[in-house]
């Protein structure tokens, strides 16, 4: 009991984070771009065209996984939020702050894939359906944990208001989808559907699921990157951090 | 018998990197007077605030026997309302009965009886102040905790302040007062912060 | 009933006082209205198609942009202190102000909708599921943005901020509330989305008083 509570309290400890986690950024990295490398060569060039959309099916290889780690890191946001809230974890606040813009990036990559998506196969842009919405009230979530932290001067009170915030959005996330949803269904043009989603082939799952670990890793390493910056912010008045400002100068 | 009204160990306090406050203790018990010095930027406001929950210290221990009143800078009292109906809502917050004669005699005693239907706004700063200090008078906490009382107040404004904090703690009560100005009380307590 | 009889009466006492201000939502609800006419033009085949949404819309900015005041004062002035010192649960209390600010917001801006709609020329047998939707979907409105205004407090003049934070979860009331309407030019039956309505507003009534009093905590530590 008191070794995982000992665990946990050091991980909560910005500079062991720091000086722990200097060596998985880069494994991270070289891991995610590999995973990606593989997937995209994969499905871009040796997975089957698709027997009603040719190639143009071949950027789902892009917009499927941003959009499925855009929602993961919402969620891992609100997780954060509720270890913050109740434990005043400080790096809890720390991942939510890093994880924040590329979640939205995220997101703005799954929006800006899937407009390319609908040119080719709906023939329109922007199609109200139900994940399209979701995608982009999840962008507009992000941008609220992003703002509500721009405006708030002092940093652990901004931390304890966009924890809250988290909290709240992530609670809003299954009504907000259901809300869509039924929505979707009373406006559908008829000229939409989705008959071949089903029953797509194994043979181009396989580098979905590749392109997806790969990009949970990369995006996992970014943030774990940006985190390490924050940390330094947060802590730039103590002396271990001085200690590194120096060693750099020199 | 003499169980403490507050009872503080090892409070640490930072803001903004400065450090106010690092492992501060302080205890008062019935009938005790704590005067908090310092020059302005020390840390009396955050440290009363701590003291009653209204600011979460990085570090320590706050043990709070009983209910306890708390008048900050900001008067708490709603510019459109009266304060006479400032006076009854907060009374009211504390869900407690009090009589109209009683907080109209409250009004009373801080000399605000020509104004106590008029809306706040219509008082000058100094008469806002008074209409705040109506709060001690009805007070059933036993521990106040008070961020310079004295502000902005005449002479004999002041002289009532240190009525009703000699009335208070011959009652029991204790008292945690940041303050410019001495109180001058027999066996007053001092803790000077920022020194 | 505790401090929700108090707060309720404290702040129906402060709108009433403040009649101008109290009244500035409302007016906002029928200028915007006729600056969306403007927009639209008068043609007898869009306006009543849009009606509806446009009704719902406007009520909600209408609301939102009132939820903007909820603590703002309070926290200028001291009196969100006071509240706070009080170790009791803030729950009755937020409630309270929640309901007195919503009897002088969504209320009467629910009150007001049938002549709105006439007023838009919306098809008349509408009228009476958009007063019952806005009369469920605004307490609401009220509920989530009091969480917005609850974080925000203190801030200054947080008013964009505010729309940011709470718009994304305005939606499931807009869909619920128009979706209704739709339903009933379209003449589908209503239950699905009233009941959706019922229990988003006891569900926000149930979680929201919780998330605002936390949200206030926070909002005293700058």
């Amino acid at each position: 009991m008191g070794s995982i509570k000992d665990v946990f309290h050091r991980m909560g400890s910005p500079r062991f984070f720091y000086q722990g986690s200097s060596l998985w950024v880069r494994g991270l990295y070289i891991g995610g771009t590999l995973g990606l490398i593989i997937g995209s060569f994969w499905g871009l060039a040796l997975a089957p065209p698709d027997k009603y959309q040719g190639d143009s099916f071949r950027i789902m290889y892009i917009h499927v996984p941003s959009a499925h780690l855009a929602e993961m890191v919402y969620f891992a946001c609100a997780v954060a939020g509720f270890v913050y809230v109740v434990w005043r974890m400080k790096m809890a606040d720390v991942f939510i702050a890093a994880a924040a813009p590329v979640g939205a990036i995220l997101t703005l990559l799954s929006l800006a894939s899937g407009i390319l998506w609908g040119m080719p196969t709906w023939g329109t842009g922007w199609v109200w359906d139900m994940r399209t919405t979701s995608v982009l009230v999840l962008l507009f979530l992000f941008f609220g944990l992003i703002a509500l932290r721009q405006a708030i001067p002092r940093p652990d009170r901004a931390a304890y208001s966009v924890a809250i915030l988290a909290l709240v959005g992530v609670v809003n996330i299954p009504i907000i989808k259901y809300s869509v949803e039924w929505f979707t269904t009373l406006h559908q043009p008829a000229s939409i559907t989705f008959a071949n989603e089903p029953t797509i082939e194994t043979s181009m799952l396989w580098p979905l699921l590749v392109n997806t670990i790969g990009l949970y890793i990369f995006i996992a390493g970014v943030i774990v990157a940006a985190m390490r910056v924050g940390v330094l912010k947060r802590e730039q008045a103590t002396e271990w951090v001085r200690d590194i400002t120096r060693s750099m100068q020199r | 018998m003499n169980q403490s009204l507050i009872e503080v160990n090892e409070l640490t306090c930072t803001v903004a990197d400065q450090i106010l406050f690092d492992r501060l203790a302080l205890t008062v018990v019935p009938g005790d007077v704590l005067e908090l010095w310092g020059p302005n930027g020390s840390g009396k406001s955050t440290l009363l605030r701590c003291l009653a929950g209204l600011f979460e210290a990085d570090g320590g221990v706050i043990k709070r026997a009983v209910g306890l009143l708390y008048m900050g800078h900001r008067p708490g009292l709603n510019e459109l309302l009266s304060p006479f109906e400032n006076l009854r809502w907060c009374a009211g917050l504390q869900e407690r009965d009090v009589s109209p004669e009683t907080l109209l005699s409250a009004i009373h005693y801080v000399g605000l009886d020509r104004y106590k239907d008029e809306p706040c706004r219509t008082l000058s700063a100094g008469q806002m102040r008074r209409a705040a200090l109506a709060r001690l008078c009805i007070s059933k906490s036993r521990l106040w905790l008070l961020d310079e009382p004295m502000t902005s107040l005449d002479d004999d404004a002041v002289a009532l302040v240190r009525d009703l904090i000699a009335k208070h703690r011959s009652a029991g009560g204790g008292c945690i007062c940041a303050t410019h100005i001495k109180l001058e009380f027999p066996q007053t307590r001092v803790l000077e912060l920022g020194a | 009933m505790g401090n929700f009889g108090v707060q309720f009466r404290r702040d129906l006492l402060v709108a009433i006082r403040g009649r101008t201000e109290t009244a500035n939502p409302i007016a906002f609800f029928v200028l915007a209205l006729s600056l969306f006419v403007f927009a639209v033009g008068t043609d007898s085949e869009t306006l009543p198609r849009v009606a509806p949404g446009v009704v719902w819309v406007v009520a909600l900015f209408a609301a939102m942009l009132s939820t903007e005041n909820l603590f703002h004062r309070d926290h200028d002035d001291g009196s969100l202190e006071l509240m706070l010192l009080d170790s009791r649960p803030l729950f009755l209390g937020v409630l309270g102000k929640l309901l007195a600010h919503w009897c002088v917001s969504g209320l009467p801006v629910a009150i007001l909708s049938p002549l709105a709609a006439v007023f838009i020329n919306a098809p008349f047998e509408i009228i009476t599921i958009l007063v019952g939707t806005l009369l469920l979907g605004t307490p609401v409105l009220t509920l989530i943005g009091g969480i917005g205004a609850a974080l925000t407090a203190g801030l200054g003049r947080g008013g964009l901020l505010l729309a940011v934070l709470v718009m994304p979860l305005y939606i499931p009331v807009l869909i619920f509330g128009s979706g209704a309407c739709y339903r009933v030019l379209d003449g589908a039956t209503v239950t699905g989305p009233v009941l959706w309505l019922i229990a988003l507003l006891a569900g926000s009534i149930t979680l929201a008083p919780f998330a605002i009093g936390a949200a206030l905590r926070g909002s005293q530590e700058y």
